[in-house]
């Protein structure tokens, strides 16, 4: 039997006992559409960071904090009186080293820096717009390459030498504007308490309205000036020392930098006793996270598919059991135990793939569908994010696996009939 | 005396082990020629199948020896076997072994594409095969359809199509009226006749055997008696013995294809 009538045949057999093959088409089907949608969820979720990250830009910048001495050994650490230390607002931190002038020296000397900048961070009392309500908000740290998502208005220009600033979307209403674009160009005065307990304001321009994103969404971005003029005033009464100390640096490398070449950067930093974590990195945890949910999600679909391989095997046992004298009288008239074979897996593998092929096409329309509903309810709060997304080789690779799954289960029936011996099966009633 | 076609020197049969043991055939020597026809009689259980089953490379003999053409027929395997039983062979069993859902036609080809004949090719010698034994027009009815007498006859048209040199026939007409099982018979002796084809037919029915150029009786697992038609063989002489090499070339030979 050549291969093409091989093929047919098999189909042909499936076909033959429609009922028994619809239910175990069924059951891979269920795998199958769970395994789409999962994985398209897998897909979507992952799609939105990669564009939400690739939006922010900053792919050649480092955040670098200086490693703590307890990292390396868990017991408790021996005081010194020459390190200082930064109290910082980082809920999971707590106290971290501080970054000196001597260790932007150390960093800048480091191969492969190109510029290193201190992290200012700044903490403001409130926002306020012509005289209205006084709000509480967050001052980003807008990492210097960063791109906002913007609604409306322009990115705060890091070189003007005048006050910037960009709000999110979500003050706009509040602080007294009329819509997104009305806020552009107005003045926000911004509150500012010193070391010393006294309080000032500072004016800035609105030159941006910033969209809700995964980050930076609900923080307040002034440009460089700004920035500089808050930390400053900030600073007042600190001694010299305290003001110049940071949080964290940050560190331009060669944009065109290798996965490899930051590697290596990094481990430069961590010998001269730094930590260098690039946005992709703190955004790259989100992902593992997701990963590792979608992977369990994804086992619950596989195990659905190992079930419904039972089917397969159960199915063609029947099928074999019912097809007895067929097979001896093929047999008899020279077919071969390999064709034999061949004809039931061939058979299963078809079963697996009509399965997995209704479950992808059901897949992808119903997750079209969950798109088009959540993007208008539950998830309207993100633009941009579009819950269950594909891709053509993963889909490939599911249809592949449970065609897969099927050939194994196929095995076992196709060895049974295989092994048949033509006399016992001709005479079987 | 020409090498016979076919030989089963001293063949037993012992089916199961230990005390279940049974010895179905107890030392069976029998030659056939090329050409000749052949009917092994016995009552039921005497064995008749399991000859016919190691004669036609189907099982092999616990002791003995099952010669193709002069060659101890245990030397064949894998695929050596499975051609000569597609293409030497054809078989006709008490039972149909039709596909029930598959067309006559389909049904009637299947040692064609077991062969890897393609379609069209099949489709001819099928159409070919079908319209020797008159059911040309039932090619695309459902196997199941068709009567007792017409499926008899789509067998033999299976049996037929791979042109094969030697056809086994287990109680052809054991399934079938009198009248139905005489037009069968005469199919199959007229083929023998007219194109050479060897003819081994299993029966418990006197008269079909009678029929046969020669006959072999079995009883408990032996050959009991041996008897030759002497019309048969007067007619066979020419045919069978004379002319046993020559057939396959002569131009009736190839009609049956
Ligand atoms: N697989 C087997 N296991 C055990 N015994 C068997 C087996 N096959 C056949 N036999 C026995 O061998 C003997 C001969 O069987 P066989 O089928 O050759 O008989 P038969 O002459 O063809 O009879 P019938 O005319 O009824 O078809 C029987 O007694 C049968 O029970
Ligand atoms: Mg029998």
């Amino acid at each position: 039997m050549n291969g093409f009538d091989l093929i047919r045949s098999a189909i042909g057999n499936s076909l033959r006992s429609k009922t028994r093959t619809v239910l175990t088409v069924i059951a891979i089907f269920i795998g199958a559409f769970t395994l789409t949608l999962t994985s398209g969820v897998g897909t979507g979720i992952n799609d939105y960071i990669d564009s939400t990250l690739s939006s922010i830009g900053a792919s050649d910048v480092m955040s670098v904090t200086k490693t703590p001495a307890d990292a390396q050994n868990d017991g408790p650490v021996e005081y010194d009186p020459d390190s200082s230390t930064v109290e910082s607002d980082r809920p999971a931190g707590g106290d971290i080293e501080a970054i000196t002038s001597t260790d932007l020296d150390t960093l800048a000397a480091v191969p492969g820096v190109l510029s290193v900048e201190p992290a200012v961070s700044v903490r403001a009392d409130f926002v306020q717009y012509d005289g209205g309500t006084r709000y509480q908000s967050a001052i980003g740290e807008l990492v210097p390459g960063m791109s906002l998502e913007l609604a409306a208005g322009e990115q705060p220009d890091a070189s003007a030498s005048d006050d910037q600033i960009a709000i999110p979307q979500s003050f706009v209403e509040p602080l007294g504007f009329a819509d997104d674009a009305d806020a552009i160009g107005k003045t926000l005065t911004i509150g500012i308490t010193d070391a010393q307990g006294t309080q000032s304001t500072i004016d800035a321009t609105i030159v941006g309205v910033s969209e809700p994103g995964l980050v930076g969404g609900t923080s307040a971005a002034p440009n460089t000036a700004l920035l500089d003029a808050l930390h400053q005033t900030q600073s007042v009464g600190l001694t010299e020392k305290a003001a110049q100390t940071y949080a964290s640096a940050t560190v331009r490398f060669d944009p065109d930098a290798t996965d490899a070449q930051i590697a290596t950067l990094k481990a430069d930093l961590k010998a001269a006793g730094y930590d260098g974590v690039t946005v992709e990195d703190q955004i790259g945890s989100f992902k593992t996270v997701i990963d590792a949910i979608i992977l369990v999600l994804n086992g619950f679909a596989v195990i659905a598919l190992l079930a419904a391989g039972f089917g397969i095997v159960n199915t063609l046992l029947m099928s074999v059991q019912e097809r007895t004298r067929e097979i001896g009288l093929m047999k008899a008239m020279g077919m071969s135990g390999g064709r034999v074979f061949g004809l039931f897996t061939i058979e299963a593998v078809f079963i697996g793939f009509l399965g997995s092929a209704i479950g992808v096409v059901i897949g992808m329309l119903a997750g079209t569908l969950a798109n088009s509903v959540l993007s208008g309810g539950l998830l309207s709060a993100l633009p941009g994010l579009s819950l269950v997304a594909f891709d053509p080789v993963s889909l490939g690779v599911i249809v592949l696996t449970v065609m897969g799954i099927a050939f194994l289960a196929g095995t076992i029936p196709a060895l049974r009939a295989a092994r048949q011996d033509p006399i016992t099966s001709l005479r079987y009633e | 005396m020409p090498v016979p076609i076919l030989a089963a020197r001293d063949v037993r049969k012992s089916y199961g082990r230990g005390p279940t043991r049974f010895d179905a055939l107890k030392g069976v020597s029998l030659d056939i020629v090329e050409g000749e026809s052949i009917a092994i009689v016995g009552k039921s259980g005497s064995g008749k199948s399991t000859l016919m089953h190691l004669l036609a490379l189907l099982d092999q003999p616990s002791s003995g020896v099952v010669e193709l053409n002069g060659r101890d027929a245990a030397g064949l395997r894998g695929s050596n076997l499975n051609t000569t039983r597609n293409q030497t062979f054809g078989f006709v069993f008490q039972q149909f072994f039709l596909t029930p859902g598959a067309s006559v036609l389909d049904n009637v080809t299947l040692p064609l594409k077991i062969a890897g004949v393609r379609g069209a090719e099949r489709r001819r010698r099928g159409m070919a095969a079908l319209a020797q034994l008159e059911l040309a027009d039932k090619a695309k009815n459902k196997a199941t359809d068709l009567s007792g007498g017409q499926k008899q006859r789509v067998v033999i048209a299976r049996a037929l199509v791979n042109d094969p040199s030697v056809i086994f026939a287990d109680e052809p007409t054991g399934n079938l009226d009198t009248a139905t099982g005489a037009v069968v018979e005469d199919i199959l002796f007229d083929l023998n006749r007219s194109t050479g084809i060897t003819l081994i037919i299993v029966t418990h029915d006197e008269e079909l055997a009678a029929r046969c150029d020669r006959r072999v009786y079995i009883r408990d697992g032996l050959v009991v008696d041996e008897a030759t038609s002497a019309h048969h063989d007067a007619h066979r002489g020419h045919g069978a013995h004379a002319g046993a090499a020559e057939q396959p070339a002569d131009g009736d030979g190839e009609v049956a294809a």
